[in-house]
């Protein structure tokens, strides 16, 4: 999938929990696109980061590792 | 054959808890203080003859028939306006009442141009039936007397007509048009022998402010005014109950027939939505039912570019199962996918779903929700716990404070409009925060206390600083947030909202309203009483969409405004069904009742009852199917009633989706513009022609009822049936009846919903289980459905899309009354009267800028693309903002609107463009290759081609 269309919503999505208290950002970040993103579209951000994951913002970069190294599928 | 009858009280029931009896015709009747005389006669079996007075309406005491004696009074008072009082003895009927009737009747009917009082003779009269009633047999004036002036015959409406002759001037069409629809379009005028209703200022009634909601005419007790069909195709034999298929109110009527033809849709008063009320597409807009360009045959073609080939139900069903088994076994199971329709029923969405799931072996599931009120699930869901508005309608007559934000009732909702109009009449108030001056700023009678005219992408800014005025002034709700509230979350939140930079006076410049007026609306909604919020798509459909939603859940919690009658979060769902999709499992991350994918114990529920494996990761979104279908990964779409050409963003986009397809599925009722990519063309069914349900904003579960045979030959749900059987996965099911049986053994909160207790209670809200066996009218009494009320940070964060030089202008895009989403049912219906394109408001500041004039061509352009429309120059938008209607496939609105969405659920921010406006000398390059590419697409093989 498009990267630069993952990176726009992956960093939407953590603008928003960078915001949150009390919880981790990363953590909800990643949870978010567990319970949202089709695999597929969790194993191009992944390989997106493995390839430097540009344009993504800090803690959606720190997301995006804590959803795991190998394809889903 | 049979009528749904339902009995005239005369006049509105008192809501009075005190108890009165009195004797009427020598039997005791109680009933509450306030009662009329004539309704405490009806509620005991005893017809009291009227003419002026219908329980729709007030009583007003004109037409001197419904006398009554009481004993030790003088006189003969109108039984309408005579309340009843302790002890009193009324007598209905006696020699002299009788007598004073019948002069009475035979004025009226001296003064009425009939032939004979047969009422078996004329259409729908009222008049004629109540002259049977006291008795009237012949007429000693006769028929041929001076009468009415007579002004001819008002041929303007499409759908009815008005014969000034017949009136008799009882005013129920007047008090139909005040006092329930809020329009005061009519009036009567002229005195004595001249006077005589007349629309607006004695204009014809399409140009007057008539909205043709039908009230007049179902109040008309004469005649005078008279839908043309009953005209024209003679009077009904038989009727049904049915729920309308337009928007989210969910009105019930009575689709009266003769034959297989429809004479005429009469709001039901029985209906819990409607309570006997209608807006002109429910009440008038069904022709498109029998529309010539109404596809009946299935058809298939090879590729897009070939004309379509007219095939059998078997051929067509036998093709699309072969292609999407074809595509997953290339591509996987995952390259294909399927949208719900809200414009379905619940039975057809939660099949379409489990044919996703069970039959296609993935979850790529999705429905037109996306692009409207997923954020409310996501927002209402993580604050309150569960995904929908928190009343009923009838709450809004307990609601001293409504705050309108993001949303035009008046044209989108009309008939809840019609109830707010109401109620604003009596004295509550009204907040209105939206960047046009809507109708409900000022109407008649009607004045927005406040019109907060927000620009377009600022709602969580002006929401924080409403809730910073709250928390500052120490305006909040503190027991109902010790009580019922996450303390932990309100404390960080408070905290959030009070600081400096969330105030009015640091966000005025930013939202485009002054601090004060900012400050004044928060006074008026924390401390005003009753508070209930409603909202509309100008709250979702932007890129903080569900931010925007938990601060408005974060107010009504905070000021203690839920879990009452009255008070509240009442999303106002645009499309018919569009909750019961939701409700149903649509979503490619939850089966029905909102339950998530991954839920193991959820999911081993669902296999055991279907019988097959099912997929524990979410599914793609229709946004992602269509970046997957670009991508090469996604190649094959069943899209059921929908025309996400038309209705989604960036239309360059959707369009380059649905190309990359291998294997599209259209079932609609028309070629729609999806339809222009598909490769199967499936017939479907409309509302008039099937069983099932539909639910609407307030979570009432309403019956849909056939009427007619399916003029294609199948029902929508056994179309999908059949397709899932020809997959290998079967579906076999009797009525839709057993489908809901499904649904509530697999959904806790539908669990005590059957079609059987449908048709017992009328309707029911959901939840509706062992906990709450007759459903749920308000919700989160006492506690909300995910224990504690959760307050939510909620940070603006001004979208991507911004003005520039290039775009200096915010576009926003919305709805207009007499048409309705995509317009596939309403253009093809009269209703183009009121609206034949889509048209661009724009400020005069901003048209004399360019040169604009009202009716001007003008090319409205973004980075997405653009399109050319016609012009109106109006204050009703503020400087900077243009808007405009997505409803005709000609301007395609939507080539304009971009990719931005919302961050937690991508509902696309069409509320929302950076634009240019110019001077047009013509269409623009996409419109045409589009018409063209169209035109080409439409094509169907001759029959004998096709063998």
């Amino acid at each position: 999938m498009a990267s630069d269309r993952l990176i726009q919503m992956a960093n939407q999505i953590g603008s928003f929990f960078v915001t949150q208290p009390r919880v981790s950002a990363p953590e909800a970040i990643a949870d978010h696109l567990r319970r949202f993103w089709d695999p597929r579209m969790r194993d191009a951000i992944r390989q997106h980061l493995d390839r430097g994951g540009a344009g993504l913002d800090p803690a959606v970069r720190e997301a995006v590792r804590l959803l795991g190294t190998s394809p889903e599928r | 054959m049979s009528f749904v009858e339902e009995i005239d009280y005369g006049t509105p029931p008192s809501p009075s808890t005190e108890m009165v009896t009195l004797t009427i015709d020598g039997r005791a009747v109680t009933v509450p203080a306030g009662t009329s005389i004539m309704r405490a006669a009806m509620e005991a079996g005893v017809e009291i003859p009227k003419l002026c007075a219908t329980d729709m309406l007030d009583a007003f005491g004109s037409c001197r028939l419904c006398l009554i004696e009481i004993e030790g009074r003088v006189g003969t008072p109108a039984s309408c306006t005579t309340p009843v009082a302790e002890g009193l003895v009324v007598a209905t009927t006696s020699e002299r009442l009788d007598r004073l009737r019948k002069g009475v009747m035979e004025l009226y009917v001296s003064d009425h141009p009939v032939a004979s009082l047969d009422p078996c003779q004329q259409n729908d009269l009222e008049l004629l039936d109540v002259a049977a009633k006291v008795g009237l047999t012949e007429n000693r004036y006769g028929f041929d007397g001076a009468r009415h002036r007579s002004t001819g015959l008002d041929v303007s409406n499409p759908y009815f007509m008005y014969d000034p002759e017949k009136c008799i001037v009882c005013s129920r069409c007047v008090r139909a048009c005040n006092d329930v629809q809020g329009t005061f379009a009519l009036t009567i005028t002229g005195r004595g022998f001249d006077s005589v209703m007349a629309a607006g200022s004695d204009q014809p009634f399409l140009e007057s402010d008539c909205v043709s909601c039908g009230a007049c005419v179902q109040a008309c007790p004469t005649g005078s005014l008279i839908e043309k069909s009953v005209v024209e195709i003679g009077k009904p034999e038989r009727s049904v109950v049915t729920t309308c298929a337009y928007c989210g109110v969910g009105c019930a009527f009575k689709a009266e027939m003769k034959g297989e033809d429809v004479v005429r849709m009469v709001p039901y008063k029985d209906g819990k939505a409607n309570h006997g009320h209608s807006c002109v597409k429910g009440r008038f807009a069904w022709g498109y039912t029998n529309h010539k360009e109404r596809i009946l045959k299935p058809m298939i073609r090879k590729r897009i570019s070939d004309p379509w080939r007219e095939v059998s139900w078997d051929e067509a069903i036998a093709y699309t199962a072969s292609e999407f088994k074809r595509i997953q076994a290339r591509h996987g199971i995952g390259a294909v996918g399927a949208l719900t329709s809200s414009r379905c029923t619940d039975e057809e969405t939660f099949l379409v779903q489990k044919l996703v799931r069970a039959g296609f072996g993935n979850n790529n599931v999705d429905t037109c929700a996306r692009v409207c009120h997923s954020p409310t699930g996501y927002g209402l869901g993580t604050t309150f716990g569960t995904s929908a508005g928190t009343q009923d309608f009838d709450s809004v007559e307990q609601t001293d404070v409504m705050l309108l934000i993001g949303a035009n009732p008046s044209d989108a909702h009309p008939v809840f409009a019609s109830r707010m109009k109401q109620r604003l009449r009596q004295g509550a108030k009204i907040i209105v925060i939206d960047p046009r001056k809507i109708q409900l700023v000022r109407a008649p009678h009607v004045e927005a206390a406040f019109h907060l005219p927000a620009l377009p992408g600022t709602n969580v800014a002006i929401l924080t600083a409403l809730a910073h005025v709250i928390v500052t002034e120490g305006l909040c709700d503190e027991a109902f947030i010790r009580q019922r509230c996450d303390l932990d979350a309100f404390q960080d939140w408070a905290a959030f909202v009070a600081e400096l930079r969330n105030s009015p006076e640091a966000l005025a410049a930013t939202i485009g309203v002054a601090a004060e007026d900012i400050r004044g609306a928060a006074r008026l909604y924390a401390t005003g009483g009753n508070a209930a919020i409603y909202y509309g798509l100008g709250v979702t459909e932007h890129s903080q969409g569900s931010t925007a939603v938990m601060a408005i859940a974060n107010l009504a919690m905070a000021t203690g405004n839920i879990g009452r009658s009255g008070v509240g979060v009442n999303p106002l769902r645009g499309q018919n069904n569009v909750q019961g999709s939701c409700d149903m499992g649509s979503f490619p991350h939850e089966f029905s009742g909102y339950r998530h994918v991954s839920n193991d114990a959820v999911r081993e529920l669902f296999v055991r009852d279907w019988g097959v494996p099912l997929e524990r990761e979410p599914g793609l979104r229709i946004n992602n199917m269509l970046d997957a279908a670009v991508d090469g990964t996604f190649k094959g779409l069943y899209v059921q009633g929908e025309d996400i050409m038309q209705s989604d963003p960036d239309s360059h986009h959707v369009a380059a989706g649905l190309e990359a397809m291998e294997c599209v599925v259209v079932q609609d009722l028309f070629l729609n513009e999806t339809a222009n990519y598909a490769h199967v063309f499936l017939p479907g069914s409309t509302f008039l022609e099937k069983d099932g349900t539909f639910i609407n904003a307030e979570r009432r579960i309403q019956r849909v009822r056939k009427v007619m045979e399916p003029k294609n030959g199948m029902a929508d749900w056994e179309i999908t049936c059949a397709l899932s059987n020809a997959l290998g996965y079967p579906m076999h099911y009797a009525h839709p009846s057993e489908i809901m049986d499904e649904i509530a053994r697999l959904t806790p909160t539908f669990a005590g919903v059957s079609f059987e207790k449908l048709d017992q209670f009328g309707s029911i809200q959901w939840p509706c289980n062992d906990k709450a066996p007759a459903g749920t009218p308000v919700m989160h009494i006492g506690s909300f459905v995910r224990g504690k009320g959760n307050f939510v940070i909620t940070e603006y964060l001004p979208t991507a899309e911004r003005v520039g030089p290039r775009f200096p202008l915010l576009l926003t895009t919305g709805r207009i009354l007499s048409q309705y989403n995509v317009g596939a049912q309403t253009r093809r219906t009269a209703n183009v009267v009121w609206h034949d394109e889509d048209v661009l408001e724009i400020h005069p500041h901003d048209a004399e800028e360019r040169g604009i004039v009202s009716g001007a061509w003008v090319k409205l352009a973004s980075r997405a693309g653009e399109t050319t429309l016609r012009a109106l120059v109006t204050d009703r938008v503020a400087p900077g903002v243009v808007y405009t209607t997505f409803h005709h496939p000609d301007t395609q609105a939507n080539v304009v609107t971009t990719d931005y969405s919302d961050w937690a659920t991508n509902c696309p921010e069409y509320k929302c463009t950076a634009v240019q406006v110019a001077l047009s000398n013509g269409r623009s390059q996409w419109q045409d290759d589009y018409r063209a590419f169209a035109d080409q697409s439409r094509r169907i093989a001759p029959a004998d081609a096709a063998e």
